[in-house]
């Protein structure tokens, strides 16, 4: 019995019903057990960050600031040089080609889903939106390692050969074109995509009829009922689901692990062999020796703090926004 | 067809290039241009972005729908080639280097594969239950840290939690052989859950919020405590889209690489016990088996990616017929409803059939604990979200 009511308050007509919220002691438990849940999630969250620093301040006291701003990862020389600065770079590098190039392909198929796709091809689509996000990330990277590589790299030859004006696609003679950043970034783009075209579905679906049926009906195209009405809606869900999609292609480990060399490096040129990302790089790395895992912690550390200032703020973004209120992400 | 002749003449003879993949993307804008342009000569400017931005947008679920079958086709031509049905009966233990492909099989990382993903379900399905509860059905101040929480934590790289559990519980300990604590399939499902928690919570929360309100509201009003109506009415009707939750978390789980590189390490022999030594899983199966470089080995790995690929479609065309049954019955249902038949007292009105599942009504009535004669005389009005008559309810006060 939950709620009561004092009997003396029902029955006069002035005073309006005092409700008194009495949990019992069942409730109470539920109340417990419930709220106990909750909070060890946050609790986790914590102890993540918290044992990750305290593995990793071998590395740290080692290296000091150094391991922030050292490119290169070293450690058969003494006093062993790690630094995170040219897998960070990496790192960045590729999660951008992928949101760039799964951006614009993951809100096309949002706005395929909802306003172009009749009935059943739609939740044909949205079924195997879900499907891609299923599929497990080692079989992306199988794919692209020992299909895709070789099918990309005459194109990013032709780029390097026609597009050189465009720093990033320089290339140095001779160089090889599989296990590039631009490849690494294709395939991960395949990974965010499920997530991006499911964000910004949700956020078009709620569009509201009326605005899209008013536009339509002072004789706009398709196109520009979606332009005026349908875009500047969900402007938030596409930039919350861009940047969602960017936390997790930061995170990324098993593909990218198995595309790239691993080898830090600072370099722009995204088409020719090298780079190395974090998540890969500490895949690659497993069971190595007690420095090595250390500084396999520090890195993995900023890793965390980068994925989860990223997902904060595409969550505040989402959330914020005027469509996004609703949005499951 | 002007397009590819176009591109043709430029990509090729112009710019000297070479590969299908880049003479399609090539074909694919020279076409969008062309098109835009021939259409807004005999139609006009806006009919022609209109006509361009539909070809892009049905590009976008063209691009969906194309590597998908791609990665799966490829994947099964690869490894059907090597699949044997010894593969589902032994383990790598003998296999030569030079042995073929056919030799030895993938039953260590199956069992270890199962056994971990058996495990993961265990910890993750009532945590992730109950705090998609608390998100949903209490009201505590409470919520909304712990909200961002889990949406922070569904971000959490899976590499991060594989190296969470290696620093709590298996590198302190990494000299003193307790069996517990060292790498082992139980390290690997307490990764897993890391990953799997989130993603749970968050479905689950989703399907809760679905619970009409109304349904709460009377059950409630008939007198059960919270807990008895989460228990008894709430869960009950999100029983499949917590199932579909479930079935789709464990698709994720079995998939994870990244964090039993940490935790279950890998091994080539059969262990069928979890929580001592190290285990092999399916996706550490064939991650080492493509990385090497005997061609025996890399079709080993195909075969390993086959089942896995399986495994995982199996399990989401289970979730997806899971959650399907549920509204096609609903729908079924809502055809059959005639109009509202005449008279106040209609045994089960047209607004509580509709807005719930078919079987709940029933299990209100006999679960809840209150009268059952009174309740199912009230459940039309309940359903709507009040009560018929307050003064009996209220009447034990305090």
């Amino acid at each position: 019995m939950p709620v009561h009511a004092r009997p003396g308050d029902a029955h006069t007509a002035r005073t309006p019903r005092v409700v008194v919220d009495e949990p019992t002691r069942v409730d109470r438990i539920f109340g417990v057990v419930t709220a106990g849940s909750g909070l060890l999630v946050l609790v986790l969250l914590t102890l993540v960050g918290l044992f990750l620093l305290l593995r990793s301040r071998d590395a740290i006291d080692e290296s000091g600031v150094s391991f922030l701003t050292r490119v290169e990862w070293r450690t058969d020389v003494v006093p062993p040089e790690i630094g995170v600065l040219g897998l960070l770079t990496g790192t960045v590098l590729v999660a951008v080609i992928a949101v760039t190039l799964a951006v614009p392909l993951g809100t096309c198929a949002g706005l395929f889903i909802t306003d172009y796709a009749s009935g059943r091809s739609r939740s044909f689509l949205t079924g195997l939106v879900d499907l891609l996000a299923a599929v497990p990330s080692l079989l992306y990277g199988l794919w692209g390692l020992r299909l895709l590589s070789d099918q990309i790299a005459p194109l990013s030859e032709w780029l390097a050969r026609n597009g050189s004006w465009f720093p990033p696609f320089r290339a140095e003679e001779g160089a090889s074109f599989t296990g590039s950043m631009l490849i690494a970034g294709m395939v991960v783009s395949l990974m965010v995509l499920p997530i991006i075209a499911s964000v910004t579905r949700e956020v078009f679906s709620q569009t509201p009829p009326g605005e899209k049926e008013a536009a339509l009906a002072l004789g706009s195209t398709r196109w520009g009922m979606i332009r005026m009405v349908v875009l500047p809606y969900g402007r938030g869900g596409i930039i919350g689901g861009s940047m969602l999609g960017l936390g997790r292609a930061l995170g990324e480990t098993i593909a990218v692990s198995l595309l790239l060399p691993q080898v830090p490096e600072l370099t722009g040129r995204i088409l020719e062999n090298g780079g190395a990302t974090i998540a890969g790089f500490i895949a690659l790395r497993a069971g190595s020796d007690e420095f090595t895992t250390s500084g396999l912690m520090a890195a993995g550390l900023v890793l965390f703090g980068i994925t989860l200032a990223t997902n904060m703020i595409a969550s505040v973004i989402i959330s914020r926004s005027r469509s996004g209120v609703g949005v499951e992400l | 067809m002007s397009a590819v002749a176009l591109t043709w003449l430029v990509f090729t003879r112009l710019t000297e290039g070479s590969g299908w993949f880049g003479f399609l993307v090539a074909a694919y804008f020279t076409f969008l241009l062309l098109y835009g342009l021939v259409t807004a000569d005999r139609l006009g400017t806006l009919v022609a972005a209109d006509r361009v931005v539909t070809v892009a947008v049905t590009t976008g679920a063209v691009v969906l729908l194309t590597p998908l079958i791609w990665l799966v086709g490829y994947v099964v031509v690869k490894g059907v080639a090597a699949l044997r049905p010894g593969f589902f009966i032994e383990d790598q233990g003998g296999v030569q280097a030079t042995a073929p492909a056919t030799a030895g099989g993938g039953l260590h990382a199956i069992i270890g594969s199962l056994e971990q993903v058996a495990l993961t379900l265990i910890m993750t399905v009532p945590l992730a239950v109950a705090t998609a509860i608390f998100l949903n059905e209490t009201r505590s101040w409470f919520r909304r840290p712990v909200r961002i929480f889990v949406d922070a934590m569904s971000g959490l790289p899976s590499i991060v939690a594989g190296l969470f559990i290696y620093a709590v519980f298996i590198l302190p300990y990494a000299q003193r052989d307790i069996g517990i604590l060292d790498f082992n399939g139980f390290m690997a499902a307490l990764a897993l859950t890391m990953i799997m928690l989130p993603t749970v919570t968050r479905t689950v929360e989703v399907v809760l919020r679905l619970v009409p309100g109304g349904l709460r509201e009377a059950s409630l009003a008939l007198g059960s405590t919270r807990a008895r109506s989460v228990w008894s009415v709430v869960l009950p009707t999100a029983r499949t889209g917590v199932t579909t939750a479930v079935v789709l978390g464990i698709a994720r789980a079995v998939g994870e690489t990244a964090p039993l590189l940490f935790t279950a390490f890998g091994y080539d022999l059969l262990n069928t016990n979890p929580f001592r030594t190290q285990q092999e899983s399916l996706p550490l199966f064939v991650y080492r088996n493509i990385q090497s470089s005997s061609e025996a080995a890399v079709s080993r790995g195909f075969t390993g990616a086959l089942v896995l690929l399986t495994l995982v479609l199996a399990l989401f065309g289970i979730a997806r017929f899971i959650g399907r049954d549920r509204t096609g019955r609903q729908a079924r249902r809502r055809r059959r409803i005639p109009l509202p038949p005449p008279g106040p007292a209609s045994p089960a009105s047209p607004i509580a059939a509709v807005a719930t599942p078919p079987r709940l009504p029933t299990a209100v009535a006999v679960r809840s604990g209150a009268d059952p004669p009174s309740a199912a005389n009230r459940e039309p009005n309940a359903a709507t979200g009040f009560a018929a008559d307050p003064t009996s309810e209220e009447a034990p006060g305090p």
